[in-house]
């Protein structure tokens, strides 16, 4: 299950700016940190983000170790037509999360 | 050999044996002007047009909210490109690079960032004209009372 | 950094008296004693990350389990109804063991006994996840007084556990949280120690953790050896915390530092 919390409007006017808020769970393993045998704990962190909006990437994000766990980003978008905005997480090792919400546009 | 030769002497060869023996960690990392560098390429760098919020004190440096916004039509003709946060003292100093476009209305962001110690942040808007602008903040950063040894 | 606090930690031991009393008169949720940052993590649900265990906890709700096959929903139905104000009650008097039981028990219990499957390991993702989502339900509820008179040994017990000196630097909660409470420790202020919060996502973790945790690292803290994973100590603890902190209100999921 992908444990992603997106916080966006339902609706807007057309050529509003929205904010959207997406925060997705994650340890954000920095690869700094010393493990138990003295060995640094290898590096797993999400280092890209990118929401689409009708097929078009409007926003985007390249994440380093020294974003919190559970990474947090807030933007805004202008609404532009009703459709999906969809958010992907790419992580070091080529998993994609995805979510996606509805937004409907007047 | 005079005793201050001698002593220069024993002094550099201490110093380079040091060197020699530090882990790779302890040798310095890209100081926050190389970071910075690695972002604006050769602009230059110019004070203004970034609101950026960060708290003067935090209680934890795990998560700190910050904000950044900059003075822009956000047009296809003038917009925010990228906006970058770089540190001083973390292991490394990139911390965020955001892409922006006209699509986004204006250009603000927010995120939580994590602080090794109290330094200096650095926030950078690459502009659609190649200009880049700064701001910065100094951030104290505390530690939290009663810990495991490793979670 | 953690050196000099230990050492300001045994000046303050060795200056305070035996005993105290809970702060019944100016009773505060650790929540008033953080940064406003902090606060504000808490209050925006768009923004709290110990939701996003709550988010998990919604969807375990829902999973069949065991060899009843049996979810949560399957018996209780809509968590917001069914769950509304549990977690004001608890920890309550289990007859089955005669003792105290928290809420972490109860699901576990509620998972070897009518959903035939293995208690979820303490501290697990989804143990934590389903205690967060169920808590959740009661946020903004007063926690409720303790007078179920079967109880009443136990919370007796537990304030014995909260006033004991402990560990290598010789101090009981009560030294901190009771008359010091408001106090630097380092760089922190020291809270109250209510339960209110719990599970909590606690910055310095980067995750969701129970009262248990966090009552082991204040038990590190002051370099005494913890109690061990689900040791009963740690119920009867929450018990007489859970009665001192009466009428304060639930706010899982509580963030803080």
């Amino acid at each position: 299950m992908t444990r992603a919390l997106i916080n966006a409007p339902k609706s807007a006017r057309r050529g509003e700016i929205i904010e959207i808020k997406a925060m997705i769970a994650h340890k954000m393993e920095t690869g700094y940190r010393i493990g138990p045998n003295g060995q640094p704990i290898p590096r797993d962190i999400i280092h890209r983000f990118a929401c689409t909006y009708g097929g078009v990437e409007v926003f985007a994000a390249e994440l380093f170790p020294a974003m919190s766990a559970n990474p947090f980003i807030a933007f805004t978008t202008v609404a532009m037509e009703s459709g999906t905005i969809e958010f992907a997480w790419t992580a070091d090792d080529g998993t994609v999360e995805r979510a996606s919400v509805e937004l409907a546009v007047t | 050999m005079g005793l201050a030769r001698r002593a220069v002497l024993a002094a550099g060869g201490a110093g380079l044996l040091a060197l020699l023996l530090a882990p790779s960690s302890a040798r310095a990392r890209p100081s926050l002007q190389e970071a910075i560098r690695g972002f604006a390429g050769s602009a230059e760098i110019r004070p203004g047009r970034v609101r950026f919020d960060i708290p003067p004190l935090v209680e934890n440096g795990n998560a700190v909210g910050v904000t950044v916004a900059v003075d822009s039509p956000m047009t296809e003709a003038d917009h925010v490109r990228r906006i970058g946060l770089f540190n001083e003292k973390n292991p490394q100093g990139d911390m965020v690079v955001f892409h922006l476009g006209p699509r986004c209305g204006r250009a603000s962001v927010a995120t939580r960032l994590r602080l090794a110690t109290s330094q200096t942040i650095v926030a950078l808007a690459e502009m659609s004209d190649g200009t880049v602008w700064s701001a910065e903040a100094d951030v104290i950063v505390t530690l939290a009372a009663c810990i495991e040894d490793l979670s | 950094m953690r050196a000099w606090s230990c050492r300001a930690l045994l000046l303050l031991g060795m200056a305070l008296a035996v005993g105290g009393q809970a702060p019944h008169t100016d009773r505060r949720s650790g929540f008033d004693f953080m940064a406003p940052e902090t606060q504000a993590l808490q209050q925006d649900d768009a923004s709290n990350p110990g939701m996003l265990w709550v988010l998990e906890g919604e969807a375990l709700w829902q999973e069949p389990a065991g060899s009843a096959g049996a979810s949560c929903a399957g018996c209780h139905g809509d968590a917001a109804k069914s769950m509304r104000g549990v977690a004001t009650r608890y920890p309550a008097f289990d007859s089955a063991t005669g003792r105290p039981i928290d809420l972490q028990g109860l699901i576990n219990q509620c998972r070897q006994a009518r959903q035939g499957a293995e208690p979820f390991a303490a501290e697990s993702q989804a143990l934590l996840a389903l205690t967060t989502a169920v808590a959740y339900q009661s946020r903004g509820m007063p926690v409720e007084p303790v007078t179920d008179p079967k109880l009443t040994p136990f919370v007796e017990e537990g304030r014995r556990l909260f006033e004991r000196r402990i560990g290598q630097l010789d101090l009981s909660c009560a030294a901190c949280h009771d008359q010091r409470w408001g106090e630097k420790l380092g760089g922190s202020v020291i809270p109250q120690a209510h339960p209110t919060g719990y599970p909590i996502y606690r910055l310095e973790w980067q995750s969701v953790g129970s009262l248990q945790r966090r009552v082991r690292n204040c038990m590190i803290g002051v370099r005494a050896e913890p109690y061990g994973w689900g040791a009963p100590e740690f119920t009867t603890l929450e018990l007489y915390l859970r009665s001192r902190a009466e009428g304060l209100p639930v706010e899982t999921p509580g963030v803080r530092p």
